[in-house]
């Protein structure tokens, strides 16, 4: 606080001295101070990338530098020795101009996406890409082929009423299962809700997928929360919270954490274009920044926030445009490309546990399913479009023709992982729905950390009456 | 002030009754407070006592940090954090961006990860920024994730009406967080309190709001050696009888607390015993203590400076009236602020709010006297 008064006094004294010296300005005009934005040029492209890894992963990100490096140049052009074009203000010096320009509201031409495969699964020539080896490769492509007959087999079993709710990742398999292969299970997930898949990575039994949508006596929520509410303080998955953005500051304060106890993790946190619009998106953002801390923020551009398109979204280019609004360094990715999510992800990460910086990754998807079983998308968006997305662009048959290519898969592979994941799922699903509930003790636990004494009275009470009127209460439901 | 349509406010009344507050802010209550406070002779300030528990619980446990607007650099908006970024340093005290929403979320993120914020609001009128973090982020999680998310954190500032700071500065919001399954509520009302309750709340692994009140900042109480200890501690939940009566039981929290024993004194002139129960906790709230105090005097007037419809009063009479009915000789009395947002100008603040004077009415209609009767002894 000191210094910036300290700063400011200086201002209003360069500014009283030099209003002079501004007002006999010999109308020599700066060149013309292009926005940053226009400055997007081949720099951040291909010159400093070198080999086969993202070693030199910054130069990625070279806008800002590209900027103010344009911006020092002017100023040797043009230096008299005096500061008259330049203002001294808290966070860099900035050139006067002499003409009015407005920056436009977007760029000429939109940031362009990060991708290595290309629709038919080639390595695109001259990508640069993380490496990924055999059994890597194998286990991503299994989860995320688990991951879809999962949803397909939980989304019927919605239908037929055996649970209550469900949420698919159709088109997203990519996203969830690449992204969670670029971080280590000390990096912190704080979930939106269509991300299952970091789980299932991480070593979350279908059993236990199916035992938390059941809300059976062996769901880790204890019958608490709606289906796919899923959490694991052991594989460092927070538990799925509703209501939309508010686990991105959950996220930069978990990374605070971690920053504090200096470990070598990241948190990552997991949103949609929708959930962008919210207040606490923007205040993570800046916060984020401000802190200087550890965080991965993760958007995945699926296209719709419930029956909302992204043009009724937002009017900018993305999301991807606003992390330099917030300082912070940014990226735009091929979210259907398991390869190119993997790689950002990986860059991510190492850019944010070295350097303690967030890292903002736009991933360019579509949702290919409805919103959640309560609704039916096919009511305000174009079949054909959603048929498109499903087949030509997806991201599980895209990467399927990469790991083929290189002879580390086959049609009996796949058949025969199809088959078991089935089995598996019906299996989990049978075993689910037949195990009784959570007692009734549960209803009453975890509402502090110590079962209070007007909620012990109350149980107590509550059992009386069941014992009075044992008619009245099931008798499948455990006491 | 609810006994204000019934009687008509002498003229003479206004001018005395300022300078009255005047003096009492700059001299502390001493007289009425309890003598079992043996060997105190130091004094503290409220602003004191709560920097001073903030001090001692950041010594001792390293997870402890603060986050807020202004608690750093500036050395706290109402001074409370003052000296600490001095001396723990800006990874332990953080000065924010102004976004209620931001931090709180922030901080709830931080503890779920195992750190204990103590999330200043500057006032708790800006909580409601941020309600949804505390409600939904922090109440809920321990019993959403069974166990696994649970939330340490504090949520504190100044709560209910200053002097002349409007409707938007004003709310008091212990109804509202007391209402939350899942949340601690608590209200100091002495540097004691400040200190014990303070401590409680930041070691205590659930998520407290803490409400103070900036009046009572920069009052002194008397304070002894025990309370100045670094491991002195108030327990939650348990309410405090500041003075004992056995005519009729007048509950009160915060600045309240000082205005009931105010009420307690002139009744004690005309004869009446009042017993000044200091609540010290809203959730949970010390059933027992209000209905042992209820069963012994029989008469009960709550007071409150919030807002009367779905108020802290209307809980107690409740709790009254489900475990002590057949105890009650009268109605249950309650005292709270006007049904109206909190207006500037002094003349009508002072109408808003509850006085002294409207607490001994009460009483006094609690014991069925409108004309005060000659002293007794």
């Amino acid at each position: 606080m000191a210094l910036r008064l300290a700063r400011s006094r200086l201002l209003t004294h360069i500014l009283r001295g030099k209003i002079e010296a501004l007002t006999t300005f010999d109308g020599v005009s700066l060149p013309n101070l292009i926005p940053i934005w226009f400055n997007s040029s081949p720099a951040n492209g291909n010159d400093t990338c070198r080999g086969g890894s993202l070693s030199n992963t910054r130069n990625f990100c070279s806008l800002p530098h590209a900027g103010s490096v344009q911006a020092n140049e002017i100023l040797t052009q043009d230096d008299k020795g005096s500061i008259s074009q330049v203002l001294d203000f808290p966070g860099g010096k900035v050139a006067f101009v002499a003409e009015m320009r407005f920056l436009a509201e977007s760029p000429k031409e939109r940031i362009s996406c990060y991708r290595v495969l290309d629709d038919s699964g080639q390595i695109v020539s001259g990508s640069r890409f993380k490496e990924v080896g055999k059994d890597l490769a194998r286990k991503m492509y299994t989860d995320m082929v688990t991951l879809q007959i999962m949803d397909t087999i939980f989304y019927e079993a919605q239908r037929q009423g055996r649970i209550s709710f469900y949420l698919t990742s159709f088109g997203e398999e990519a996203i969830n299962i690449a992204s969670a292969a670029a971080l280590s299970l000390d990096d912190v997930v704080l979930p939106q809700y269509r991300e299952p898949g970091v789980l299932l990575w991480r070593g979350f039994t279908l059993q236990e997928f199916a035992n938390q949508c059941f809300g059976n006596t062996l769901d880790y929520g204890k019958g608490r929360q709606m289906p796919i509410h899923y959490g694991s303080n052991r594989l460092n998955y927070f538990t799925v919270s509703s209501p939309i953005a508010t686990q991105l500051p959950h996220a930069v304060g978990a990374a605070y954490s971690l920053k504090m106890d200096k470990k070598n993790a990241c948190s990552i946190t997991y949103f949609g274009d929708g959930g962008t619009s919210e207040g606490d998106f923007h205040a993570a953002l800046n916060f984020a920044a401000v802190l200087e801390v550890p965080v991965i923020f993760f958007c995945r551009n699926n296209g719709w926030a419930i029956s909302t398109p992204i043009t009724d979204q937002f009017k900018c280019d993305g999301v991807v445009i606003r992390g330099q609004a917030y300082g912070i360094r940014s990226i735009r990715v091929d979210g259907n490309d398991a390869l190119a999510v993997y790689s950002a992800v990986h860059a991510a990460r190492e850019m944010a546990v070295s350097e303690g910086r967030p890292i903002l990754v736009e991933a360019l998807t579509y949702r290919v399913g409805h919103h959640s079983t309560s609704d039916d998308s096919t009511k305000y968006r174009p079949i054909d479009e959603i048929e498109h997305w499903r087949i030509a662009r997806d991201p599980i048959s895209r990467y399927r023709n990469w790991v083929e290519g290189n002879g580390w898969w086959s049609d009996a592979d796949e058949s025969e992982l199809r088959s078991n994941v089935r089995k598996e799922l019906l299996q989990a699903i049978q075993v689910a729905e037949r195990l009784h509930k959570p007692p009734l003790r549960d209803l009453f636990t975890d509402v502090y950390d110590q079962v209070p004494n007007n909620l012990r009275d109350q149980e107590n009470l509550l059992r009386q009456t069941i014992k009075k009127h044992p008619a009245d209460y099931p008798s499948d439901i455990p006491l | 002030m609810l006994g204000l349509a019934r009687k008509k406010l002498g003229s003479g009344n206004l001018p005395s009754l300022i300078g009255d507050q005047v003096s009492r802010r700059i001299s502390p209550i001493t007289s009425v407070l309890p003598r079992f406070l043996s060997g105190s002779t130091k004094q503290m300030m409220v602003r004191e006592a709560l920097n001073s528990a903030l001090d001692e619980e950041m010594s001792a446990d390293p997870k402890v940090f603060l986050m807020g607007e202004e608690v750093g650099e500036y050395q706290g908006a109402y001074k409370i954090t003052k000296g600490l970024l001095e001396k723990y340093g800006p990874e332990r005290v953080l000065d924010t961006p102004i976004t209620e929403a931001g931090f709180t979320g922030i901080g709830v993120g931080a503890a779920y990860h195992g750190l204990k914020p103590v999330v200043e609001f500057m006032t708790f009128n800006f909580s409601m920024q941020a309600i949804d973090h505390i409600i939904n982020s922090a109440a809920k999680s321990n019993y959403m994730s069974a166990g696994q998310l649970s939330v340490p954190i504090v949520f504190r500032g100044p709560n209910g009406a200053a002097a002349g700071v409007g409707a938007q500065h004003s709310q008091c919001y212990a109804a509202w967080y007391a209402h939350v399954p899942g949340l601690k509520v608590l209200c100091p009302y002495s540097a004691e309190d400040a200190r014990g309750l303070l401590k409680a709340a930041i070691r205590d692994p659930d998520p407290v709001v803490f409400l103070e009140n900036e009046l009572l900042y920069g009052e002194s109480f008397p304070i002894s050696a025990e309370v100045l200890d670094s491991s002195f501690c108030l327990p939650i939940g348990k309410a405090k009888i500041e003075k004992e009566g056995k005519d009729v039981t007048i509950t009160a929290f915060s600045k309240m607390v000082g205005y009931a024993l105010k009420a307690a004194e002139i009744l004690s002139k005309e004869g009446i015993s009042a017993e000044v129960i200091n609540l010290r906790s809203i959730r949970p709230l010390d059933r027992a203590t209000i209905n042992a105090s209820v069963r012994k005097t029989n008469r009960l007037v709550t007071v409150e400076e919030g807002f009367p419809q779905h108020g802290v009063g209307a809980e107690i009479c409740m709790s009254v009236v489900e475990e002590s009915f057949e105890y009650l000789d009268a109605p249950v009395q309650r005292i709270a602020g006007a049904d109206v947002p909190m207006p500037y100008a002094p003349n009508l603040e002072r109408l808003a709010l509850p006085q002294v004077e409207d607490i001994v009415r009460a009483a006094k209609r609690a014991c069925y006297r409108s004309v005060p009767l000659a002293a007794t002894a």
